[in-house]
């Protein structure tokens, strides 16, 4: 294609952004940031327009050598998953420069990291060669590094520590494991992979290697296990899951939007794009452990989030939970080999399933943390499950609103929740009918925490201390409207979504197929 | 009118756009949102009544209209609308119901601040549930069943300022989604074996011929037929709803919600929703073994004999309950389960007919019965415990009348109460049941309760002598609502305003009217509903004779033996204890704490589910926090080590060298220190050293 390069364009939007906000006064920086991300979602819209979502293949593709004698090229493009998280990160983004603190020190830093952040994601989002598209990941990480160390709670040192070493480490797995892949296929590009990896040319081409002294399976299954570790550890899977609470109740809460709404995503992208294509065959191998760990996210963090005492915390473990879907979907998907039409159909469905969750998650969990925002900003920075109690009598539009993102959260009809969740259990159930029936206790989970949160915070009579608790104001209530729209629009009208990965999905069924 | 169900969309649409509107006025604007609600709510029982009449002519008996939702793959997913008997019954009676409770509603609520909000939830209910009874897909009906759940979570919730109301509505909507859980699962498993979700799609769908052979054909472990595993999961979901054992636990406290929520939610309309989904669902819980009895085959499946069950146990444990409450409203709870457990027994042994009869009566007299209750409240000035009241007949004699109407359709007062039929056909195809005389003989035992603890109830609260004026008792366990003692002053019960009254003079009526509808001798509903049509016979009658004499039996002793211990003699003051509790002291207590099924729960399940999130959260902070706690400390005291090694070992070595370095270049440094004149004196030296070596050199 001969057009502009529009997704270099996205990714240097929030760069330059960024750079610009770092030298802006402090008075206008949050503005500043918010033109920038407001034009990066401007340029996100212009390329959901232009999206042709008739094909499955990559559009808006640019390709360039870079480091020939590397064969690294500057190669981007997105299909459908790419466009859809390419929303999400500019959606999630300007929501949560809106609702962070005015009150913010170095408010020119702080807004010109999340803007990094941002231009992390939609490289991540939009690259296709390895070499930058993990500049890229890695890119994202430093931000959110500092975001949690140098704005965050008591604990931010250590959750902010634990954070980026624990994420290191999946990196670091995942970056020798694509050396080993470089090694035995001479390439870095995603969609070059793909085909190899379908067809199970990889596969034998790694088997030939030898590294240290392994070599065939094994050198496969542990090149394999160092992509998924990258993953795991970012979706998270357990029980590579555990810097996550800490971190996301540290960091402040509109970092924490930007944790669940849109990096919390870069893990489960990875797995669409690059795990199910490059190793179908080693995923169907351990298909079992893999949703026993899947269906271990779902319940076991729902059940944890109950007994949580602190609102992030428990946001943070439902937000787990919910990822856990995604990954019921995906591993679901890996079983059953073979062009039979019926499976085919159940396979569609549930990887629609797994990207209409993402999308809806990141939207709906960055509201309820921009929700504990705006409840911060009230309380002095107080957000204990039992600090507070009968909120509703003092503010009930802040109620009504926060109920209305809970029940989509809990995967109420109607709300955007519930379609995304309904696709995968109908396909994981068609596969894999034990996961599917297993996870299905994680739905009643989720509704008994999450009500216990509006019984407790909500519910009863006025705790005296709240009686002047001020309910949303107008501009507020502007800020989470976006949101809340979309968890009714999507929840009534999915296609408008479905619309444009179907195709996709379809394609990566049928590659699934061989 | 032709061709409506083009359009039966629009039924639940109003509504739905009502509470859209409502949501977004300010809480002053009470007489819009009263309006606005009562005029969509007209109209929708006008096109209902409208559609009844389509499927009175004769017609195909069943209108289909599918639309794609979405795609997903090659395919796409379908929702659906359907018109048949079925649902045209239920819209008539959830639009009826609804709009009588409205109106009475407006009266009931006119004090209550958020009075706009009140119309807008209720709106929302009533959207959602005759969205499920049009639903022509299981998928839109399970939708549309979690919306009613979800509005009757927030109704039961409306005074949430009440910490009971607020644990209420919570534990309500997690009761009913444990079996909302089974009702998910059947649906896919019924998704992934028929590959459609529609109920009727001209030969395609899940509940017609082809689909359902197969679904008998298979088995899974255990010899099962796929066929009634799937029902039994879906069952899940009407056990929940509907309130039966072991899900019942939810209901009673539902009772913490405004009445005219528990006379159109708890008792009318969606509980009954369990009732109806089985109903929808019968022709996949019907298909396997019959039996020919009379010249009819009866389904014998094990879904229907589990239904069956259930709602027998149901009918009497909720009964034997109801005997010993003394809060007003929670003796029709009780009442209400125990009824849902016959209409369960009459469509496991008589039929869809048979089980609808009784919903669609019940839900008339038991909202009668409710607003009864709501009009005695209000009357009594919020008070609710059926002991300190007393002698209202002459206080309220509009409410005494109507609500002596709902006792007798409940009790089964034979031949004029609407009651009396329904049960009694219900009894007569148990009596008829091939399997086992156990079902019967519990719903029997079930209606003699019945009659009884509602003959307790009116004499406590219509007759004798009022007992307003008394000091409040003691708090009793169970009895949640006491206020401070001597803060009440005596109070003069009165009548309720005509807005509230209309409604129940209307519901009497019908509570009487309906069940000449479904008499043995002209059976114009069952037929109705099977799609036949209704002959007019005596022979019938003769034919049900005999369980129609037992019926009025039963009633009569029920009705005679609460008269004997509880009307004969008055009761004297509200601290006088329960003649039941002074004969049979033990067996009172059981009853009165409900069977202790709630401390049970409390004890097991709630205990165990928080005792494993309290290890969940454990096993996360500690075993795999601390697998990777350990992780890092080990690579800290590595790196520790590193450390020492450096310091001691290699830069050891490495400052050796550097100090033989550093004092090479110290030596160098202290060369030129920056003196000139040293330099200077060096450099003479040298050109002196240079001169004396080329001398010698030279020689």
């Amino acid at each position: 294609m001969t057009t502009a390069p529009l997704l270099t364009l996205l990714s240097l939007t929030p760069l330059v952004g960024g750079l610009v906000v770092l030298f802006t006064r402090k008075e206008a920086a949050r503005k500043a940031a918010l033109g920038f991300s407001g034009l990066a979602l401007f340029e996100a819209l212009h390329l959901l327009l232009r999206f042709n979502s008739a094909t499955p293949q990559m559009q808006f593709e640019e390709e360039h050598a870079w480091i020939p004698a590397l064969q690294v090229h500057y190669h981007l493009g997105i299909d459908g998953l790419g466009l859809l998280m390419v929303l999400l990160s500019a959606l999630v983004v300007p929501m949560a420069q809106l609702l962070s603190s005015r009150s913010v020190e170095r408010p020119h830093v702080f807004h010109a990291l999340v803007l990094f952040l941002q231009a992390g994601l939609f490289g991540t989002f939009t690259a296709l060669n390895f070499f930058h598209w993990f500049i890229f990941w890695e890119l994202s990480l430093i931000p959110a590094y500092f975001l949690i160390k140098l704005w965050g709670g008591p604990q931010r040192v250590a959750a902010a520590t634990q954070f980026f070493l624990y994420t290191l480490v999946g990196s670091v797995a995942m970056l020798v494991a694509f050396q080993a892949i470089y090694l035995a296929t001479d390439s870095f590009d995603f969609q070059v992979l793909a085909k190899i990896g379908s067809s199970g040319e990889l596969a034998a081409k790694l088997g030939q290697l030898h590294l240290g002294g392994i070599t065939g399976h094994s050198l496969v299954m542990l090149v394999f296990a160092g992509v998924l570790l990258g993953f795991a550890v970012k979706v998270p899977m357990m029980p590579f899951h555990t810097w996550l609470p800490s971190a996301y109740a540290e960091a402040p809460s509109s970092v924490t939007m930007l944790l669940t709404g849109a990096m919390s995503k870069m893990g489960v992208y990875g797995l669409l794009r690059l795990v199910l294509p490059l190793f179908p065959a080693q995923v169907r191998e351990w298909q079992t452990p893999l949703l026993w760990l899947a269906v271990g996210t779902i319940v076991l963090s729902a059940c944890a989030a109950f007994a949580q005492k602190d609102l992030k915390r428990m946001l943070a473990y439902s937000s787990v939970n919910h990822l856990g879907y995604c990954l019921l979907g995906i591993f679901a998907v890996a079983g059953v080999t073979g062009t039979d039409a019926r499976w085919s159909l159940e396979k569609a469905a549930a990887l629609n399933g797994v990207l209409l969750q993402m999308f809806n998650h990141g939207i709906t969990a960055a509201a309820l943390f921009g929700f504990v925002a705006l409840i911060e900003q009230r309380s002095g920075g107080l957000c204990g499950l039992d600090d507070f109690g009968g909120l509703r009598n003092a503010a009930p539009v802040l109620t009504g609103l926060v109920g209305i993102a809970l029940f989509a959260s809990i995967g109420l009809p109607g709300l955007s929740g519930f379609v995304g969740e309904f696709l995968i259990f109908k396909g994981a159930f068609a596969l894999v009918p034990w996961a599917a029936a297993l996870s299905a206790l994680g739905l009643l989970m989720t509704a008994v925490f999450l009500l216990t949160l509006v019984q407790r915070v909500f519910h009863g009579p006025l705790n005296e201390r709240w009686s002047g608790f001020a309910d949303l104001t107008w501009p507020e209530r502007l800020m989470v409207t976006p949101a809340l729209g979309l968890m009714f629009l999507l929840g009534i009208w999915p296609q408008l979504v479905i619309s444009f990965i179907n195709t996709g999905s379809v394609q990566a069924v049928a590659w699934l197929a061989r | 009118m032709r061709g409506l169900w083009h359009n039966l969309w629009l039924i639940p649409a109003l509504p739905l756009l009502t509470a859209g509107i409502t949501s977004l006025l300010k809480q002053p604007r009470r007489k819009a949102a009263a309006t606005l609600a009562i005029g969509s709510m007209a109209v929708s029982f006008l096109l209902s009544c409208l559609a009844f009449a389509g499927t009175l002519g004769g017609e195909a008996a069943r209108h289909i209209h599918n639309f794609a939702w979405f795609q997903m793959g090659s395919a796409s997913l379908q929702l659906g609308w359907m018109l048949d008997p079925l649902t045209a019954v239920m819209l008539v009676m959830v639009t009826f119901v609804g709009l009588l409770i409205f109106i009475y509603s407006v009266g009931y609520m006119a004090h209550d601040e958020n009075f706009t909000r009140f119309f807008c939830f209720l709106s929302l209910f009533a959207a959602a549930m005759l969205g499920l009874v049009i639903a022509n897909s299981l998928l839109l009906l399970f939708i549309c069943w979690e919306l009613v759940g979800f509005a009757s979570y927030i109704l039961i919730g409306f005074w949430y300022q009440k910490p009971s109301a607020a644990a209420a509505a919570k534990k309500a909507f997690i009761t009913t989604r444990i079996g909302d859980i089974g009702l998910f699962l059947g649906m896919l498993w019924l998704y992934k074996e028929t590959g459609t979700l529609l109920f009727y799609d001209n030969g395609q769908g899940c509940l017609e011929q082809s689909a359902l052979t197969k679904l008998v054909g298979q088995t899974i472990g255990g010899g099962m037929a796929v066929s009634t595993a799937i029902s039994l999961l879906i069952f899940c979901g009407a056990i929940g709803k509907s309130g039966q054992v072991p899900l019942h636990v939810w209901l009673p406290d539902a009772m913490e919600g405004p009445t005219p929520v528990s006379a159109l939610i708890h008792a009318a309309t969606m509980v009954a929703a369990g009732v109806f989904l089985v109903a929808r669902m019968f022709p996949l819980m019907s298909t396997g073994p019959t039996m020919e009895t009379g010249g009819t085959p009866v389904p014998l499946t094990t879904a229907l004999a589990v239904v069956t069950w259930l709602g027998a146990i149901t009918s009497t444990f909720a009964a034997l309950i109801a005997v010993a409450q003394t809060d007003i409203k929670r003796i029709l709870a009780y009442s209400t389960v125990s009824q849902l457990g016959f209409m369960f027994v009459g469509l496991g042994v008589g039929g869809v007919a048979v089980g609808m009869f009784h919903l669609i009566t019940h839900a008339f007299f038991k909202a009668l019965l409710f607003l009864g209750a709501g009009s005695v409240i209000h009357g009594c000035h919020e008070e609710q415990d059926i002991r300190r009241m007393g002698g209202l007949r002459k206080f309220m004699p509009v409410t005494f009348a109507t609500y002596a109407v709902g006792m007798m359709a409940l009790s089964g007062f034979p031949l004029l109460f609407s009651g009396f039929w329904s049960k009694d056909d219900i009894l007569h195809s148990a009596w008829q049941w091939p399997v086992s005389k156990g079902p019967f003989v519990l719903a029997a035992f079930g209606a003699l309760l019945t009659a009884f603890y509602m003959t307790r109830q009116m004499c406590y609260v219509f007759f004798g002598e009022s007992r307003t004026g008394f000091q409040p008792i003691p708090a009793e366990h169970g009895n949640d609502r006491v206020g401070q003692p001597g803060s009440l002053s005596y109070v003069t019960p009165h009548e309720s305003p005509p807005v509230m009254t209309l409604p129940l003079v209307i519901l009497a009526v019908f509570a009487v009217l309906l069940g000449f509808l479904g008499t043995p001798a002209w059976p114009w509903f069952q037929s109705f509903l099977n799609g036949e049509n209704a002959h007019f016979g005596l022979a019938h009658l003769s034919h049900a004779l005999p369980t129609m004499l037992l019926s009025t039996l039963i009633a009569a002793v029920g009705v005679g033996l609460g008269w004997r211990l509880y009307g004969a003699k008055p009761i004297e003051s509200a601290e006088q204890r329960d003649i039941l509790q002074e004969k049979q002291p033990t067996l009172f207590r059981w009853l009165r704490d409900k069977f202790y099924v709630d401390e049970l729960y409390e004890r097991t399940v709630i205990a165990l589910n928080a005792d494993w999130a309290r290890l969940c959260d454990f096993f996360d902070r500690w075993v795999w926090g601390g697998a990777v706690k350990l992780v890092s400390l080990a690579a800290q005291g590595f790196s520790d080590l590193s450390k020492l090694l450096d310091e001691f070992v290699v830069n050891g070595g490495f400052d050796a060298s550097c100090r033989r370095v550093t004092g090479g270049g110290k030596l160098m440094s202290a060369l030129q220190d920056g003196q000139v004149q040293n330099y200077l004196r060096a450099v003479a030296l040298a050109v002196v050293a240079l001169v004396l070596a080329l001398l010698w050199g030279c020689k």
